[in-house]
C-alpha cells in the first residue's frame, strides 16, 4: 500500500469555507484516493466529517491484558472522561441493540467501534460476537476496533472476516527500554510477565499485528500517548517505523495524569504534556506522516458527535424500553448520507478551486520574506462557524494563522464556568482554568463573551474578539490575523503571551 | 486447596474464561440483583439462569471446583491475569498480588497521594 508522505508545507484546505474546520486537506487529501475515499467520512479521521457523522463505542470488552501505566482499573466515575474508562459493561447483544437503537435516533452515526473498557482482542468472543450480529442486522455501519496489540496477531483472520476495515492499535513504544517504563506487566501464555521482558513481547506482537493488517488491506491507525521524560523523543521514532509499515495516520494524544485517577502516573506525579509541547511533537511527525490532530479521547462509552456527549439517552433501562424498525431507519439514513456526501464533495472541489490554491502552496519556509510571524488562535466553535459564547464553549478549536492560510492544530479542553442564570460560584478559578488551557495562543475568537472574562484574558495576554459571530471558521481567523498584520502587530515576537 | 476472590474484585471478567475447572462464577448484571429468580441474557448473549451467577456483587471462586491450577499450569491463572492487588486471596488469607506489586506505586507512596487528596 502506498502510504502518502506530506510535508508540514503540504496544501491546507483553505477554501473549505462553508462550515467546515478545514483541517480535512491536511490529514485527508495527502492520502491515495483509496485510503481517502474510504476514510472521508470517518468522524474520527476527519475533521470535516465529523460536523456529519457520528460515532459512537460499545463497552463490551471488560477484560485486558496488559496494565499500563496510565490507567486504572479500579476507577468507574461517572465523572470520569479518559479512554478506557466506560460505566457500564453491555452484553454483545445490549451492545447490538443499543447499537441499532443509536443508528435509528441518530441517522449520522457511521461508525460502531469497540475500544474496551479493556482489550477488545483480549475479549475475542465478546467482540466477534457483537461485531458478527452487527454486521447481519446493520450493514450500513461501519465497524472498527482499538487494542493494546498483544492479542491481535491471533485475530487478524478473524477481524478480516468481520469486515472490519479500520483497526487502532496503541503503539507508545518500540524499545523495550521505553516500554518497561510504561508497561509494569503483560499475561502471555499463561504467565504474568512483568518489565522489560513483558514490554518487548508486547512490542513484537503490535509490530507483527500492523504487519499482517496491512497485508490484508485492513487500515491501520497508530495512536500514542505522549509521556514526557518517558517516550517523547522516542515517538518520532515510532512514526517513522509505523509509517514505513504501512499505517495510514498516527495521532499522538497527551497523557492524562492526575493524582487522584490512581494510576501510578498520577499518583508517582508523572506530568502531562503542555499544548505546546503536543503541538510540537506532532509538527515533528507531520513530515513522516498524516497526523491526526483532532482526537477528542472520548470515553469508550462514548455516543454522538465528537466532543458531544449523549450516552445518557441510550443507558440500558430507556434502550430495552424501545423498538425500533431498522429497514426504516436505514433508508433515513442512506438519504442523509447521500445527502451530506454530496454536500462534502462539493465543498472539497471548491477547496481544490485554483483560486484558493494560490495560498495553498504558498510554502511557509521557502517564502523570501515571510509576511508576518503565525499566531495561535483559540475558536469557540460549533459547526464550522464562530458560534459559541466564551463562557460556555466545552472546548476550544485551535488554528495556527499564518500567510499559508489557517491550519487547524488542535483543540484544548474548557472549564465551563458560566451555566447560565446560575451564579458563577468559584466561576473565577475556573476561568483561570480554561485561561491556563489557552496559553500560547494570542487571540479567542467567540460569539460573545462578558466583561469579566475579557479582562482577566487581555491581562493574560489573550485577545478576546467577539466580532466574527457566525462566520465560518477559517475566514474569521484570517481576517483576524490580517487585521493584525496591517496594524504592524505580526513582526516582532508577542508582547505578553507566551508563544507556542 | 482452593482461592478466594474479595469485594475489591472489579468485575473485569479476565480471569473467569481461563479456569481450567470453570470455577470462577460471575455475578449478576448490576439490574438483575434485586427482584425473583429469572433467566436472561448472560455475558455472551445466551441465556442463563440464576444459577449460574454467584449471587454477590463480585466474581466469586468455587472452593469445591479450584485446584489452585495445579496440574493445569505453573501459575494460578486467577492470579496470573487480575489487574487489582489484594482481590484474591489463598486459604490463609494472604493476598496473593500484595500492595505495589502489580501497579508498581510503592504503599507509602499511594498512602501519602490519598492523604494529600483528601486534604484538599
Ligand atoms: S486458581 Fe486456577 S483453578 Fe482456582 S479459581 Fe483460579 S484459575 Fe480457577
Ligand atoms: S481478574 Fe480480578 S478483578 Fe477481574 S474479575 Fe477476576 S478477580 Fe475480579
Amino acid at each position: 500500500m502506498d502510504l502518502p508522505v506530506i510535508a508540514p508545507e503540504a496544501p491546507k484546505a483553505g477554501g473549505c469555507s462553508a462550515g467546515s474546520c478545514g483541517s480535512t486537506a491536511s490529514q485527508v487529501d495527502g492520502m491515495s484516493d483509496e485510503i481517502r475515499a474510504r476514510v472521508q467520512d470517518h468522524p474520527c479521521y476527519s475533521e470535516d466529517a465529523h460536523h456529519y457523522f457520528a460515532r459512537m463505542h460499545v463497552a463490551v470488552a471488560p477484560a485486558c491484558n496488559i496494565q499500563c501505566h496510565y490507567c486504572n482499573r479500579k476507577y468507574d466515575c461517572a465523572n470520569e472522561s479518559r479512554p478506557g474508562v466506560v460505566s457500564e459493561v453491555l452484553t454483545p447483544a445490549q451492545a447490538v441493540k443499543k447499537t441499532l437503537v443509536v443508528a435509528a435516533t441518530i441517522p449520522q452515526m457511521t461508525v460502531l467501534g469497540i475500544a474496551g473498557p479493556g482489550d477488545p482482542l483480549a475479549n475475542p468472543e465478546r467482540t466477534f460476537e457483537t461485531f458478527r450480529q452487527l454486521a447481519e442486522k446493520a450493514p450500513d455501519i461501519k465497524l472498527c476496533v482499538s487494542t493494546n496489540g498483544l492479542a491481535l496477531p491471533a485475530h487478524v483472520e478473524e477481524l478480516a472476516k468481520h469486515n472490519i476495515d479500520h483497526v487502532t492499535i496503541t503503539i507508545n513504544c518500540v524499545d523495550p527500554d521505553v516500554g518497561a517504563k510504561i508497561y509494569p506487566w503483560i499475561f502471555w501464555k499463561n504467565k504474568r510477565i512483568h518489565g522489560r521482558e513483558g514490554a518487548a513481547i508486547l512490542i513484537e506482537q503490535q509490530q507483527k499485528g500492523l504487519e499482517m493488517l496491512v497485508a490484508r488491506g485492513i487500515l491501520v491507525k497508530v495512536n500514542s500517548v505522549l509521556i514526557p521524560g518517558v517516550n517523547d523523543q522516542h515517538l518520532k521514532e515510532v512514526s517513522k517505523i509505523v509509517k514505513a509499515k504501512g499505517a495510514f495516520l498516527h495521532n499522538v494524544m497527551p497523557l492524562i495524569a492526575e493524582a487522584e485517577h490512581g494510576t501510578f502516573y498520577g499518583v508517582m506525579g508523572q506530568r502531562s504534556p503542555k499544548p505546546a509541547e503536543l503541538k510540537e511533537l506532532q509538527d515533528a511527525c507531520a513530515g513522516d506522516m498524516n497526523m491526526m490532530r483532532h482526537c477528542r479521547q472520548c470515553r469508550a462509552d462514548a455516543v454522538g458527535l465528537l466532543g458531544e456527549d449523549r450516552g445518557d439517552e441510550f443507558t440500558l433501562d430507556k434502550i430495552e424500553a424501545m423498538e425500533i424498525d431498522y429497514a426504516a431507519a436505514m433508508q433515513v439514513r442512506a438519504e442523509l448520507r447521500a445527502q451530506v456526501t454530496a454536500e462534502l464533495e462539493a465543498k472539497r472541489q471548491k477547496a481544490h478551486a485554483p483560486a484558493t490554491q494560490v495560498i495553498q502552496f504558498m510554502p511557509r519556509a521557502e517564502a523570501a520574506k515571510p509576511a508576518g510571524r503565525p499566531v495561535l488562535m483559540a475558536v469557540a466553535a460549533k459547526g464550522g462557524l464562530v458560534a459559541v459564547h466564551f463562557g460556555h464553549a466545552r472546548e476550544f478549536l485551535v488554528y495556527e494563522a499564518s500567510a499559508a492560510g489557517a491550519k487547524f492544530v488542535g483543540h484544548r479542553k474548557a472549564e465551563q464556568y458560566c451555566a447560565g442564570d446560575e451564579t458563577c460560584g468559584d466561576g473565577e478559578s475556573v476561568l483561570d482554568k480554561t485561561i491556563r488551557a489557552l496559553e500560547g495562543c494570542e487571540v479567542v475568537l467567540c460569539s460573545k463573551i462578558g466583561f469579566e472574562p475579557w479582562g482577566n484574558l487581555e491581562t493574560a495576554g489573550i485577545q478576546p474578539n467577539g466580532e466574527h459571530a457566525m462566520e465560518p471558521i477559517e475566514e474569521a481567523v484570517m481576517a483576524v490575523w490580517n487585521e493584525m498584520l496591517a496594524a504592524g502587530k505580526l513582526d516582532a515576537k508577542p508582547a505578553a503571551a507566551k508563544c507556542a | 486447596m482452593a482461592l478466594e476472590i474479595i469485594e475489591s474484585c472489579v468485575n473485569c471478567w479476565a480471569c473467569a474464561p481461563l479456569c481450567p475447572n470453570q470455577a470462577i462464577i460471575p455475578p449478576a448484571p448490576r439490574e438483575k440483583r434485586a427482584g425473583p429468580p429469572q433467566a436472561f441474557l448472560g455475558p455472551l448473549g445466551g441465556e442463563r439462569s440464576d444459577a449460574a451467577f454467584s449471587g454477590g456483587s463480585h466474581f466469586l471462586i468455587d472452593a469445591d471446583k479450584c485446584t489452585e491450577c495445579v496440574g493445569d499450569h505453573a501459575d494460578a491463572q486467577c492470579v496470573a491475569i487480575c489487574p487489582i492487588e489484594g482481590a484474591i486471596l489463598d486459604e490463609l488469607g494472604v493476598e496473593m498480588n500484595p500492595p505495589g506489586s502489580l501497579t508498581g506505586i510503592p504503599p507509602e507512596r499511594w498512602a501519602a497521594a490519598q492523604a494529600e487528596i483528601a486534604a484538599r
